[in-house]
């Protein structure tokens, strides 16, 4: 059973899938269950790969499956070619702790079409778990662009005033950068067969890493990656779909999207862009560092000045995000762990902050912080939650979003990028600024408006769903080494591997600069 | 003069058109049985023509790896051959198993319409195995003659005359083109037979620049881009396909595209490898253009049919990218992806001609309006189909284009991949916009007249297993592509 455990936990919800689409139409609560039950069985398939003590000391991938799935004589080969390490396992528990969640959230949220949203719902679950565990960069792919479908589906039918222009939005920003991303990924293989890489391998990532790829090829083949990378994050730049896909997704939508698929554009920096091209990534450093940072500040600002608390949450992930590629491009220890610390807990964090701007919006249809005020009073639990969220994401210490942007921060000055450190560390400050005075306006104060006195506090089901979310909070934030010590392992392979190939090239890049200076004195 | 027959006699070789003359017996059985059915009883004629292809496909499927040459080397029944040839098959299936339901609705039950596409199914079979000039333009013209005929078939409705008489005049010109070029290079090398123009050409390296054979190669060339529908002679296309009767235009998107593709890709490899640089150098602009254009200007149409029609013609363009890598997997890729599109072009058509009312004016984008849940099973099939046109996975669209775009790469030609892919990030947004329409709007009409006849939903399910079956279980079929090339 354990030899396929990920091909279990990857295609289940696709079963799930098919049970749903035989279920009758009006059967909203029937589908709602099935569904619920389906991603809480995944749930409990996955967590053995939680409690496996083999990633404590062990960098390899593990639980993997190798299966020939097309091969075309000379021309190419895929395989079905998966497996985890201490790096996507978390990814992977993140995933299928937030689908019961997220599905948990559309139960009184989703009524047209019920059965539609969940078939789709599962279909994402496949995707995107196939995507943490693909180890074969063409079935990374092909996962990585089934992500999109449901997703379209999600926003454009269930979401809100503007769907359709976010929808599409999403889908064509995402999906060219993916197509840029299908060319490199065809030239790595064919430049991987000339160089004399075991045509049964595939597309085959670990066989990638060990290729000395030329230093100019490098640079163009990490910009076509990275840009397919950062549009999913999203980096500053290209980031100006996320708002709009946020904003107009239906909850459970919003949370899948913040939680899982932004950490599908970090997670892409971290197991392919930057182990396959490391010295490309390192020359990129200073110019992504950048852009991270820009990203960090920009988002915190933009975030402050919103008067959606919903499109608030969405300006604060780009600004988190931009901690996590801060940390990614330390390269050292402190920062890529932090990083994915981060992208766990903003996981957990905005997954959390968006269910409770859902929980206003069902009782008020109105997400306008304006509309609001004084509902502390009204609502004493739901102000306790919302205040626990509210200051994890600001990273007080003792919460999640604390550990993930120190180690960052620290993984940042030490790995030379200081300068970036020192401002991003103003990202922290604006971060309070905004969370806390959005959570001012909000819930203190007095009534101001009628209509929300008499709002009811949170329900037995609501505060299922949060209290998870609130254990892991501060489960993170006062003991991270649960998580840590089973990603250090990998993130150290890493940082060996990256590191070694980078020096190597710093190495000849020195010597040719020798070289280059004993013939001209000559 | 007894002694000449004696020898023609000795190379025919039935084998070689034994399925294509199966094909025709069939056509021309049903044209007299025809004779004796009532006026509007057209279900025999159906199912005898689907008869005829499963015999026809039988026999080209046994022939496989077992090519049969004849009549002194002008037919070739190989892989190449055989491999078209099951895609001009499953074309014609496809799309005789929607038009019965459309032909009624539209109010010309015929029965002529069914050995037409047979015949031109035939000479698109011929153009396949053709390995003389003549036998490709004898089956060129089959093809093109039947397709006339089809393309104008209701002579009632202005747009189907207006399509056939475009398609016939712009096709008898482009075909004077392709004739021309025929002759110069006969005139050339004194051969019409593929290999020994190759050979002759080969032998001569100073005729490689002569004006008669470049002359006679752009002309060539002339010819088969105008059945392509490549820019810059693709202008037929939009109206052709608009007008025609829907099933035709199909048909017309996927089977004589490929038998064009057969026969181009047949003619540049055996007789002009010489040249190679100098016209995959003319087909990577023409190949960009292709691409551009229909996919631009598809962006811009609001009627579904003419969307197809350009997405028709970008997606030729895709198929040329393969043909400009001029390598093994290039070449297969064009195989393969021609089944690909195929499955999923005629797919795409089928639900078009179901939602369609009499006359077809609410094929539109707007018409389209909440289709996806006033008809759930249609307009997931729709979406599938939709979505394997932009190339996505798991279907049957995007392996075919990462076949060609792998070929396009082991080539060198990366700037040529990058401007194809990025010519499908800009068919992204007129495909979706037909989801758009059909999911994120409300309804405008009940689409109360849409039924669901058994003959249209088998092509349906067929289409739909093919592009599923082809996206992720493909490998079966690539090699089988990879063995039919050259």
């Amino acid at each position: 059973m354990t030899d396929h455990l990920l091909s279990l936990m990857t295609f289940f919800p696709l079963v799930g899938m098919l049970i749903i689409l035989f279920l009758p139409r009006e059967a909203d609560k029937l589908i709602k269950t099935v569904t619920l039950i389906v991603t809480i069985i995944v749930f409990f398939i996955s967590l053995p790969l939680a409690f496996d003590d083999v990633f404590l000391t062990s960098s390899a991938m593990h639980y993997t499956e190798f299966v020939n799935w097309i091969s075309v004589g000379q021309y190419f080969q895929m395989n079905y070619y998966v497996g985890i390490d201490g790096i996507s396992l978390w990814l992977v528990m993140l995933t299928t702790f937030i689908m019961p969640i997220a599905i948990l959230s559309t139960w009184n949220a989703i009524e047209k079409n019920t059965k539609g949203f969940m078939a789709l719902a599962l279909l994402l679950e496949t995707g995107m778990l196939g995507a943490f565990i693909s180890l074969d960069l063409f079935l990374f792919y092909v996962f990585w662009e089934l992500m999109l479908v449901p997703m379209y589906f999600m926003i454009g039918i269930w979401g809100g005033k503007n769907r359709v222009y976010a929808a599409v939005k999403f889908f064509i920003f995402t999906a060219v950068g993916s197509l840029l991303m299908l060319v490199a990924l065809i030239y790595v293989y064919y430049f991987a067969v000339k160089a004399g890489v075991p045509f049964e391998n595939g597309f085959s990532i670990i066989q990638f890493y060990q290729m000395d790829i030329p230093g100019n090829l490098q640079t163009w083949l990490f910009a076509a990656f990275a840009f397919s990378f950062a549009i999913k994050v999203p980096m500053f730049p290209v980031h100006t779909w996320l708002p709009d896909a946020h904003t107009e997704a239906p909850t459970a939508g919003s949370v899948i999207l913040a939680a899982i698929l932004l950490k599908m554009g970090t997670y892409g920096y971290v197991r392919f862009a930057i182990p396959l091209f490391p010295e490309a990534a390192m020359q990129f450093t200073p110019f992504l560092a950048l852009l991270a940072v820009i990203g960090i500040i920009y988002g915190a600002l933009v975030a402050m000045m919103q008067d959606d608390v919903k499109r608030l949450v969405a300006y604060s992930s780009v600004s988190h995000l931009g901690f996590v590629m801060l940390g990614i491009f330390a390269f050292n220890l402190q920062g890529i762990s932090g990083g994915i610390l981060q992208m766990i807990s903003h996981g957990v964090s905005t997954g959390a902050l968006f269910l409770i701007v859902g929980f206003l919006y069902e009782r008020r249809h109105t997400r306008l912080i304006a509309d609001f005020g004084g509902l502390s009073k009204v609502m004493p639990v739901f102000a306790t939650v919302f205040m626990i969220v509210t200051l994890s994401s600001v990273g007080l210490p003792g919460t999640n979003g604390f550990v993930g942007e120190f180690l960052i921060l620290i993984g940042a000055f030490e790995g030379g990028l200081r300068v970036f450190a020192v401002v991003a560390t103003f990202g922290v400050i604006l971060a309070a600024v905004y969370m806390l005075w959005m959570f001012q306006r909000v819930m203190m104060g007095k009534v101001t408006n009628p209509k929300n006195e008499n709002l009811k506090d949170l329900s037995a089901r609501e505060l299922a769903i949060m209290l998870p979310l609130i254990l892991f909070i501060f489960w993170i934030g006062v003991y991270p080494n649960t998580f840590l010590d089973k990603m250090n392992p990998s993130v150290e392979n890493l940082i060996k591997q990256v590191k070694g190939k980078q020096q190597i090239a710093m190495m000849v890049e020195d010597v040719d600069q020798t070289v280059t200076f004993i013939t001209v004195n000559d | 003069m007894e002694n000449l027959v004696e020898i023609a006699l000795q190379n025919v070789n039935m084998a070689a058109i034994l399925p294509s003359v199966i094909l025709t017996c069939f056509g021309m059985g049903l044209l007299l049985i025809n004779v004796f059915l009532p006026r509007g009883t057209t279900r025999p004629a159906v199912w005898i023509s689907i008869i005829g292809l499963v015999v026809t496909g039988f026999f080209v499927f046994s022939g496989w790896g077992d090519p049969q040459y004849g009549f002194n080397d002008a037919v070739a029944m190989d892989n190449y051959a055989a491999f078209f040839s099951i895609i001009f098959l499953f074309a014609a299936g496809l799309t005789i198993l929607i038009s019965d339901n459309y032909l009624h609705r539209e109010g010309y039950p015929v029965n002529e319409y069914y050995p037409l596409i047979l015949f031109a199914t035939a000479g698109a079979m011929w153009m396949a195995s053709g390995t003389d000039m003549m036998t490709i333009f004898l089956g060129l013209e089959v093809m093109s003659i039947s397709l006339y005929v089809l393309a104008g078939f209701f002579r009632g409705q202005v747009r189907s005359n207006e399509a056939g008489l475009k398609y016939f005049l712009l096709g008898a010109f482009s075909t004077g083109f392709l004739l021309y070029g025929m002759a110069l290079i006969y005139g050339v090398t004194g051969s019409t037979k593929l290999t020994e123009i190759g050979v002759y050409l080969s032998a001569h390296s100073s005729l490689l620049d002569n004006p008669m054979t470049l002359a006679g190669l752009v002309l060539l060339s002339i010819g088969f881009l105008f059945k392509l529908g490549a820019a810059p002679f693709h202008m037929w296309v939009p109206d052709v396909y608009q007008g025609a009767p829907t099933p035709i235009t199909a048909f017309m998107s996927a089977g004589p595209k490929a038998a064009a593709f057969a026969a181009f890709l047949r003619i540049m490899e055996y007789c002009f490898f010489t040249l190679k640089p100098e016209w995959t150098a003319m087909l990577w602009v023409l190949a960009v253009m292709t691409m551009i254009i229909g996919n631009v200007i598809a962006i811009k149409q609001t009627n579904i049919k003419r969307m197809l029609a350009y997405s028709s013609i970008a997606h030729a363009g895709y198929a040329m990218v393969g043909m400009v890598a001029a390598n093994e997997i290039g070449y297969s890729g064009i195989l393969f992806y021609m089944l690909a599109y195929t499955f999923m072009n005629i797919g795409a058509f089928a639900v078009l001609t179901l939602a369609g009312k009499k006359g077809e004016d609410n094929l539109t984008l707007e018409g389209f309006s909440g289709f996806g849940f006033k008809r759930p099973y249609l307009g997931v099939a729709m979406t599938i189909f939709l979505f394997s046109l932009m190339g996505l996975p798991p279907t049957a669209g995007f392996t075919g284009k990462f076949y060609i775009f792998a070929g396009a790469i082991d080539a060198g030609y990366i700037w040529l991949a990058i401007i194809g892919v990025l010519n499908s990030a800009v068919s992204l947004y007129y495909y979706l916009r037909v989801m758009v329409y059909m999911y994120f709007r409300d309804p405008v009409e009940d689409y109360s007249w849409v039924s669901l006849p058994a003959a249209a939903v088998i092509s349906i399910v067929i289409a739909i297993i093919g592009v599923f079956y082809l996206g992720i279980i493909p490998g079966d079929v690539m090699e089988l592509a990879k063995l039919a090339v050259f």
